[in-house]
């Protein structure tokens, strides 16, 4: 299971892939939405996360990206925010994002949610 | 709460690059460009430092990010605007936030009366309190159990939307989640399929389940399945009445069940390529190219250098066995030496760049050093910066930290007037002070330059005279006075305010800068202001000598400060009482050193007219001659520090070695120069007839 | 557990024994780096008596002092026969002129006696413990008391 991880903290990309590889996942990490949407191109992935806030291409960009793309497009894409409120998820979902997550996150439940969304 | 230490280290550099990136911002900002494009890189530089210290459960610092943030974000919003109040206010969060990161680093708790007044002022700019979001997190729902054994059967209906399956939904794993929740019986409705296949639409759903499940406690956690799903396909749940189903499909294991040819991504597949709505695609400019970066261990670098510096040697070595070998001047092996010396000072060069950084962060480090003090002593300081890009070896910079705050703090705390007093002179209220760095002929040159009352020479030389440095009738010129600042005694304890400290003194700012090889002048004219020159090697490793013989002894001489080489004749020398000779060069006459006799060595007996005579310009002093045995060649040495190991010695800045192996010290002209002897300064001149001797 | 308890206080720690202003001395293996025959070295300005000069080791400037003359006895005079032993002190490194290096003694723990507190000399100072031998006692020196181990602080 190969997971395509986004964002522009260094931070949060280390722990984002301690978290899913101990989990068992494949992670491939970005820094920003561009870099982003390069490697999704490149890769096979079974769920994509990202953050929203990045430079040079946010999360939305990323998701439109995605949704648009002849391949793989309806992969299920979790983003990733500190932002709790209805807006946002409302932008979310018409962006085509299939959830969200809140930071800080738990690492079980994320990967939960992971598992049931990759059916593994 | 995350421990692993390196990723805890992984994020307090990202908070450094963060935070450097914030500070930039912020002055762009407060020097008047507040579009759009700068104000996301703040807001964005903030909004990362809160969502990685959220991991590592750093709740105050998490606290004041996320009013920082909320802050930005209004202001990106223009819900509000950039105006001076606002701009000074963040300029000052910027300041706690690095305090925070700091605190947290250093695993102490936040320096409350600092953050508070801060965190308020920017609440102050909110407006009411949002109204509490529900918080969506992934938590298993704490649920009031009733009757733990009793078990409900719901039946739940649903009908993925289009949107569900062009959202990376799957309806095979929405089934299978249900199923994990216990026995589940499904049903398909197919009814809403067209007969004629042609008709299908691929983007629509047809397809609707009808699931029975059992749960212990409630429908809660059939809820939680979806999640997501709200708008993307109608569900609904209802506690099991009766049967309902439509066309029973075998129940048992979802592996079974047919959902017919379309699994939902072969349907995404087929989708066409409009896109579902426009989502909001932000468009950046991309103002900055992100430079790419290596992340090295320092180690490895300083290793590097000290092996290049051994390459330095290794081919001075090789250049002086051919010379010694004498080889026919026709010999190509010459230009091949030529070659050789090249690459290795590129080498060299290559090598030092890498550790080279400019000097801006620890300007901005003193900019904000700078606006405490003047906030501290309710002073108006402009301060400037000029050179920022100048780059600096990496160890400087940290070196020079202290020294330079401790300067800072002085010229605001004790040089630069009060805005009365300012005014009364003429001068503008605010006081300026100015940071400048540059490269100048093999060296770095940092200056603190700052328009205040200069330095307070009656009052330096009062607290000289009672700290018995001098006596009381001696006379000094100014620049001598200034120099007593260095002194060790000098501390300034009789002037401690809360800003100086404890009487911190520049005699340990003149240790930091000779530690690093470098020298400190100051120049004040009273009333105008002060300023202090640090110069520091350009490069720490390699430096150009000139290899001279004092007393028996190998030397060397940093060509830097040499003006010119003479050998004397009877006319050029004069004499002032028995012993001090003076060279009489173009209309002047400069006092001659004998260094050997300085360096704790026998004064020499043989003629002056016999040696020779370097003519040394330094920064503190004016010019002197300094008589030597012989000079041989010039050349590239390497210096090696003798302060770590053995301390500082007088008139000694370093020692290096030679192609034979052996070590020769290198003299400091400055602190060679530089006497405590005042009548052998040239003022005296003017006072006495010099006399013409012949040699001894 | 009781049987490594037992082991660490019998442990064992390693000097290497000398002979300086006609006196045995030993210092603890783990402060030195190494062992050298004389070499001429390169005199210091101003430097006190017990300050012999500097080296080259090996692309480093190091600091020879007389062992003998610190601790307050007659200067050594070098020849070829003396011994210059390597020390590292935290960050710094200092060169020591003995006359000779006799072994490498292993004791344990609960041989080493502390001794008599009474620094009026510096050789008292820097004496923390003596190994009682057949013949004589063998002084440990403690290098950090000898030698101060801030830069800023002369030999």
């Amino acid at each position: 299971m190969h997971i395509l991880a986004i964002d522009d903290s260094r931070t949060i990309r280390s722990l984002l892939k301690m978290a899913l590889e101990k989990a068992g996942f494949t992670v491939t990490t970005a820094v920003d939405g561009v870099e982003g949407v390069d490697k999704f191109k490149q890769m096979q992935a079974d769920l994509v996360i990202t953050d929203v806030n990045m430079p040079n291409k946010d999360g939305f960009g990323v998701i439109a990206d995605i949704r648009n793309s002849t391949e793989n497009r309806a992969v299920p894409v979790l983003v990733l925010t500190t932002e709790n409120g209805t807006a946002l998820k409302e932008r979310a979902r018409l962006a085509g994002a299939t959830g969200w997550i809140v930071k800080p996150f738990d690492d079980v439940a994320l990967v939960a949610v992971i598992k049931r969304l990759t059916g593994s | 709460m995350i421990t692993d230490r390196a990723i805890l280290d992984a994020f307090f550099e990202e908070c450094d690059d963060l935070l450097a990136a914030l500070a930039d911002g912020l002055s762009n900002m407060r020097a008047g460009q507040t579009d759009n494009e700068t104000v996301n890189a703040v807001f964005r530089a903030v909004h990362s430092i809160k969502g990685a210290a959220g991991a590592f459960s750093m709740d105050e610092l998490v606290e004041f990010a996320h009013s920082f943030e909320t802050v930005l974000d209004d202001l990106r919003a223009a819900k509000l605007s950039a105006d001076e109040t606002l701009l000074r206010v963040l300029q000052r969060a910027g300041d706690v936030l690095s305090d925070l990161v700091d605190d947290a680093r250093e695993d102490r708790p936040a320096d409350r009366a600092r953050v508070d007044p801060v965190l308020s002022e920017l609440q102050g700019f909110l407006a009411a309190e949002p109204a509490a979001e529900d918080e969506f997190v992934f938590e298993a729902l704490s649920l009031d159990l009733g009757n733990p054994d009793a078990s409900t059967e719901f039946l739940v209906t649903f009908k993925p939307l289009d949107a569900f399956y062009a959202t990376g939904n799957d309806p095979l794993l929405i089934l299978r989640a249900l199923g994990e929740l216990g026995s589940i019986t499904v049903t398909c409705d197919t009814g809403a399929l067209p007969n004629n296949s042609d008709a299908l639409e691929v983007e629509h759903g047809y397809l609707s389940w009808s699931v029975q499940v059992s749960d212990q406690l409630n429908d809660l956690r059939i809820r939680e399945v979806f999640e997501f799903l709200d708008d993307l396909c109608a569900f609904q749940i209802d506690a099991f009445s009766s049967d309902d189903h439509q066309v029973p499909i075998e129940t048992g294991a979802l592996n079974d069940i047919a959902l017919a040819d379309f699994s939902a991504n072969e349907t995404a597949d087929l989708l066409s390529k409009n896109p579902l709505s426009a989502p909001l695609q932000k468009q950046e400019r991309t103002t900055k190219i992100n430079a790419t970066t290596l992340r090295v261990d320092p180690e490895r670098v300083d290793r590097l250098i000290n092996a290049v510096g051994e390459l330095i040697i290794n081919q001075s070595v090789i250049s002086q066995r051919i010379q010694e070998a004498a080889l026919p001047s026709s010999s190509d092996l010459f230009s091949h030496l030529d070659d050789y010396k090249l690459l290795a000072r590129e080498i060299q060069e290559g090598v030092m760049a890498i550790r080279a950084q400019p000097v801006k962060p620890l300007f901005q480090r003193m900019l904000r050093i700078a606006r405490e003090a003047a906030d501290a002593t309710g002073k108006a300081v402009e301060v400037i910066t000029e050179g920022e890009a100048t780059e600096v070896d990496k160890i400087v910079v940290e070196r020079l930290a202290d020294p330079l705050t401790h300067m800072i703090r002085n010229a605001i705390d004790h040089g630069i007037e009060g805005p009365q007093d300012r005014e009364k002179a003429g001068k503008p209220k605010a006081g300026m002070l100015k940071l400048r760095a540059r490269q100048s002929s093999g060296s770095i040159v940092i200056q603190i330059i700052d328009d205040g009352a200069g330095l307070n020479r009656p009052k330096i030389r009062e607290l000289a005279v009672e700290k018995g440095l001098i006596q009381p009738d001696t006379v000094l010129q100014d620049a001598e006075i200034d120099h007593l600042l260095f002194a060790p005694e000098f501390s300034t304890a009789s002037e401690v305010t809360n800003l100086s400290g404890r009487g911190v003194g520049m005699d340990v700012v003149k240790t930091a800068i000779t530690e690093l090889g470098g020298k400190i002048a100051i120049s004040s004219v009273t009333g105008e202001g002060t300023t202090f020159s640090i110069t520091l090697p350009l490069t720490l490793a390699v430096m150009d000598g000139m290899v001279i013989n004092v007393d028996g002894q190998t030397m060397v001489v940093p060509i830097a400060s040499i003006l010119e080489t003479i050998r004397p004749k009877i006319k050029d020398l004069a004499k002032i009482g028995l012993n001090n000779d003076l060279l009489h060069i173009r209309g002047e006459y400069v006092p001659i050193v004998d260094l050997a006799d300085r360096l704790g060595g026998k004064k020499q007996s043989r003629a002056l007219t016999d040696r020779v005579l370097l003519l040394i310009q330094t920064e503190s002093v004016a010019q002197c001659a300094l008589a030597v045995d012989e000079i041989f060649d010039q050349r590239q040495v390497v210096v090696k520090s003798i302060i770590g190991n053995y301390g500082a010695i007088p008139g000694i800045s370093g020692a290096t070695i030679l192609g034979d192996g052996k070590i020769a010290l290198i003299v400091d002209p400055d602190s060679i120069s530089a006497t405590t002897q005042p009548d052998v300064l040239l003022r005296r001149v003017t006072n006495e007839e010099p006399t013409y001797v012949s040699h001894n | 557990m009781s049987a490594t308890i037992e082991q660490s206080q019998n442990a064992k720690v390693e000097f290497v024994t000398l002979v300086a202003g006609g006196q045995s001395f030993c210092i603890e293996i783990t402060q030195i780096r190494e062992i050298r025959r004389w070499s001429p070295v390169t005199t210091l300005p101003h430097s006190p008596r017990h300050v012999l000069g500097v080296i080259n080791l090996r692309g480093a400037v190091i600091p020879i002092i007389d062992l003998a003359a610190k601790l307050g006895f007659d200067v050594i005079i070098p020849t070829e026969r003396h011994v210059i032993i390597i020390t590292a002190i935290e960050q710094r490194i200092v060169g020591l002129l003995v006359e000779s290096v006799s072994e490498i003694l292993g004791v344990g723990k609960d041989i080493i006696k502390e001794t008599p507190t009474s620094p009026e000399d510096i050789t008292s100072k820097a004496v923390t413990g003596i190994i009682p031998g057949d013949e004589d006692m063998t002084k440990i020196i403690n290098l950090k008391a000898l030698m101060p181990t801030e830069s800023s602080v002369a030999l």
